[in-house]
């Protein structure tokens, strides 16, 4: 049997989830996708952020490669221009042909421009595409204030993006309050408190008659109640419609207000024709977030594979950062439901607001609305959704409490509950996840994706692991080995808080045993971030793994690699010709680092002081490449040389290294500083990346390279060399405190409970009020910065470790070197026979 | 050479408390640890790793396993006992380990009597 033909029309979020679905479901036929757009599927619920410095090939959810190597073919930047129903084919602008046997309609929205005249100048832009994105930055260039017409969603996201751009932004809204579909009376009014309170213009019940350019060459806006008001930028943002011109032409039934008519499977009125996302049409509404057009991908996905799954409509609540202030909405906000009753609470100089709508029974939550403040969130919508019976006294679900701890416990759950609405993971998958095998909470998150799409349930999803755990009788076991029934970050606070300075003053009072090499690397670690006393200093020998005891790498024979530390990588040519002379004369080999220095091979253990006195004597010191500690600071050539740099990153990147040389952390540490977004110094993959902009710094944080890459997070932008250096201060204090055992920065952020959200709570706002602390401890570690090696050169006892033999001159002649490409290398077992074969003849 | 077979190795003072130190006894490299206050306070076990074949065992850092004595090789982390000179994670492989003791300042070594 021929393959079927499966064309999905349109290649946003929906149509991309559908491609997916698709292919998880094992479907055999051949997916053709066609999108309007000149690029694959992006993330545009993310797309503001393009203007906080993000990059918008990162909002890819797509590629052509990905969708060639699973065999999807993908055409871009040529729309479908029309549907033929009954000869089962697509005809796109440029004139292509293609057939089908089933098609998926997901040609999205388009933004609504109200007919007002003069809404289609030059300087007029609508906020949907990263096209769309493109042209608004290159007018922003010569704007100084911007407009937003529509508060809603859509329109305070936008709005969002033109205060990224630096503009004096405005939004212009024709209801008497902001989000109306989202939020009440009262809740909007505490929006428009809180975003005025940024800074943002607010202009409620203004109704736009027409837009006029003046003779200083602004556009006027000229209100229904004769105000008016001058800008140099509008983006309209006062709705979406369907995009349903394409099924309209072909015969299929379309609603009354436009919108695709389809049934619970996702079904138009052609039996082979599917329509899914806001150009869908369901039960009269249509559904503007992007879980209900997942669920709807998801919903043709099964009927397309053989599966069953029904569209029942789509919970709309919804959680998000708007302009700074958080807002929640949930089910029936405004009370429609008949004899519903409200409670609410409200807190002006906090600049909270909080409602729940009840039942008239009270025996069922309706809806909740959550303004600046949603830590309840996750708790309320389950009482929604799962119609949990909320508390004889529902004031207290919004009246601030005490203990902080949530108002419902995850086993009052039902099984069924859904915990993550952006990926539909119920309770009763998180279990079976558990029940084949996931053990904790990152195993959950990686099978089900719950709490990897907004991050909304994260909270509400730990808890139902961790009970879970109980419940099978797993403890959580932190433990750092069979020595210590202590996390590290206990382990870090006894020997903070007791001012232990000793393996043994540890693990007497806090462990049992001897200590083993999982405890004793962690626990000097640990010492030395807070104490910073010499690694060889006699209490300390013994406890670290032996690169760090010699202060070198044990290479495979025995042997060791030598890095001295070159600061953002630059070095002078007389530095350059005294590390060539160092390496003849003790017969090393050379190799350049990926961290921009050299690294001297083949040392023997007795060698290293002689080696490091020259290095020491020649200017260089320690590159700490042994250690779990700040490796280098990568830098690119920068605005000094460089046509494109536009701030001196060298210059930067030295400064950055030579401040957190020496400290110590639970795993290694890599930054990097990039003069420009050309990014040359690839800081996106490093722990702490720096990039720079024209008005000052970009500070990436949680990113690596290695076994398992991450694109670091972008923290916080525009930033002065001040400001950077206090929260990377307390960042890497935070990280140091905090983590686990030979975690790294990314893995750290991800067990993080709140995320990045936290993390800048925590770094920015100073919500925990350590702040001073994380940078004081700081300063105490780079006040007691020494080189150890110089330190060690000068100290007879430490020199004395580095003998291959107590009892003998002789060097270890299990080491043996043979030359290649004009440089020693380790000889192979084979090799070292035929050497002692030719010996002995 | 003294009486039963013993003879130097080195001094005490060659030793460092907590880690170990290597020496040669004749041809061969052994590794001695010392852990003063314990009784026997001076292990020697050869200080080959035999999975790499490099001379490093000295320089592992020691610990115990389910109450065994250990050190843990540098280069692949095995752990070897320091009473038998059994690999932990190796079933079958066996380091070589010598009886020691210390005598006015001296630490007196023999090939091991002990059964494997």
């Amino acid at each position: 049997m021929a393959q079927r033909e499966l064309v999905i029309v349109g290649n946003g979020m929906v149509g991309h989830h559908l491609v997916e679905q698709l292919l998880a479901a094992g479907c055999r036929d051949h997916i053709r996708v066609i999108g309007a757009e000149p690029r694959p599927a992006y993330d545009r619920v993310h797309l503001s952020e393009v203007f906080a410095g993000r990059n918008p090939e990162d909002l890819a959810l797509a590629t052509r490669d990905e969708y060639e190597r699973c065999g999807v073919s993908a055409h871009f930047g040529d729309p479908v221009a029309s549907v033929d129903a009954e000869r089962h084919e697509v005809v796109t602008e440029r004139g292509r042909r293609f057939a089908w046997d089933k098609l998926v309609l997901a040609t999205g929205s388009h933004p609504f421009v109200p007919p007002v005249p003069g809404a289609d100048q030059p300087g007029c832009f609508v906020y949907r595409t990263i096209d769309d994105l493109g042209a608004i930055r290159a007018a922003a260039g010569a704007a100084e204030s911007g407009v937003v017409i529509g508060g809603g969603l859509l329109g305070l996201e936008a709005a969002n993006a033109l205060r990224n751009l630096g503009l004096a932004t405005h939004v212009v809204e024709f209801a008497p309050l902001l989000m109306g579909a989202q939020l009440d009376a009262d809740g909007g009014a505490m929006l428009e408190r809180l975003i005025a309170a940024e800074g943002i213009g607010v202009h409620l019940s203004r109704e736009t008659k027409r837009i006029i350019r003046d003779p200083g060459g602004r556009l006027v806006l000229h209100f229904a109640d004769g105000e008016t008001l001058a800008t140099d930028l509008i983006v309209f943002s006062a709705g979406i419609r369907p995009q349903d011109r394409l099924a309209r032409a072909a015969g299929l039934r379309i609603g009354p207000r436009g919108g695709v008519m389809v049934d619970y499977h996702c079904r138009t009125s052609d039996s082979d024709v599917f329509a899914a996302g806001e150009c869908a049409l369901f039960g009269g509404r249509i559904y503007g977030l992007v879980a209900p057009g997942y669920r709807m991908a998801e919903v043709v996905a099964a009927q397309l594979t053989g599966g069953a799954a029904q569209f029942k409509g789509a919970d709309m609540s919804t959680k998000l950062k708007l302009l700074g202030v958080d807002v929640g909405s949930i089910g029936d906000t405004r009370g429609d439901t008949g004899g519903a009753l409200a409670y609410r609470f409200a807190d002006e100089a906090a600049g909270v607001y909080k409602k729940v709508v009840v039942s008239a029974d009270r025996k069922r939550l309706l809806g909740a609305v959550l303004v600046g403040e949603c830590g309840d969130y996750d708790m309320l919508r389950q009482y929604v959704l799962n119609a949990v019976e909320p508390p004889g006294e529902p004031l207290s679900l919004i009246l601030p409490r005490n203990d902080g701890a949530p108002a419902m416990a995850a086993h009052a759950l039902p099984d069924g509950a859904t915990i993550c609405s952006c990926h539909n993971v119920t309770r009763t998958a998180i279990l079976g996840a558990m029940d084949a095998g996931a053990a904790c909470l990152a195993d959950v998150k990686r099978e089900t994706r719950a709490a990897t799409g907004c991050g909304g349930c994260g909270a509400l999803l730990a808890s139902v692991v961790e009970t879970a755990l109980a419940e099978r009788g797993v403890a959580v076991n932190h433990h750092l080995c069979e020595h210590f029934p202590h996390s590290r970050q206990e382990l870090y606070h006894l020997v903070l808080v007791g001012g232990l300075r000793t393996f043994n003053a540890l693990i007497e009072r806090h462990g049992r045993g001897r200590g083993c090499d999982i405890c004793k690397p962690a626990v000097a670690s640990i010492l030395a971030s807070v104490h910073n006393e010499h690694v060889l200093d006699a209490e300390h020998v013994g406890l670290q793994d032996t690169n760090d005891t010699f202060m070198a790498n044990m290479q495979k024979d025995g042997t060791y690699s030598v890095i001295p530390r070159v600061p953002a990588g630059e070095i002078t040519p007389e530095k350059l010709i005294v590390l060539g002379n160092v390496a003849r004369r003790h017969g090393l080999y050379t190799k350049i680092t990926g961290a921009q220095r050299v690294d001297l091979l083949g040392a023997r253990l007795e060698q290293l002081p002689a080696i490091w006195r020259e290095l020491v004597d020649a200017g260089f010191e320690t590159g700490h490449a042994y250690g779990k500690a700040v490796r280098t600071v990568k830098s690119c050539v920068g605005s000094t040389w460089c046509r494109y740099g536009v701030q001196d990153s060298v210059a930067m990147a030295i400064d950055l290294e030579n401040r957190y040389k020496g400290l110590r952390s639970p795993h290694k540490l890599k930054f990097a500083v990039s003069g420009c977004a050309r990014e040359c110094a690839e800081a996106r993959g490093k722990d702490v990346g720096v990039i720079a902009t024209d008005k000052g710094w970009n500070l990436y944080v949680c990113g690596n390279g290695g076994m398992r890459p991450r694109h670091a997070d972008l923290f916080a932008t525009d930033l002065d060399e001040a400001t950077l250096v206090r929260y990377v201060d307390r960042f890497l204090m935070f990280y140091v405190r905090t983590a686990d055992r030979l975690q790294r920065t990314s893995v750290w952020l991800e067990h993080l409970e709140g995320g990045l959200d936290y993390l800048r709570e925590v770094v920015i706002d100073d919500k925990l009020g350590i702040g001073a602390e994380l940078e004081a401890q700081m300063a105490r570690v780079i006040g007691t910065y020494r080189c150890e090696w110089k330190a060690t050169l000068d100290d007879p006892e430490k020199l004395k470790r580095f003998r291959a033999f107590v009892n003998s001159e002789t060097a270890d002649d299990n080491i043996v070197m043979v030359p290649e490409r004009g440089q020693p290398r380790p000889a192979r077992p084979d090799e070292k026979v035929r050497l002692l074969a030719a010996e002995n003849a | 050479m003294t009486s039963g077979g013993w003879r130097e190795l080195c001094r005490e003072g060659d030793l460092v408390p907590g880690s170990g130190v290597a020496a040669l006894a004749d041809d061969r490299q052994v590794a001695v640890f010392y852990l003063p206050g314990e009784a026997p306070a001076v292990h020697v076990i050869d200080n080959r790793d035999p999975f790499s074949g490099a001379g490093v065992l000295a320089r592992g850092i020691l610990g115990d396993l389910g109450g065994e004595l250990v050190v843990a090789s540098p280069i692949y982390k095995q752990h070897f006992s320091l009473v038998t000179g059994r690999c932990v994670e190796e079933h079958g492989v066996q380091l070589d380990i010598w009886d020691t003791r210390l005598e006015g300042g001296s630490v007196l070594i023999r090939p091991s009597s002990r059964p494997a």
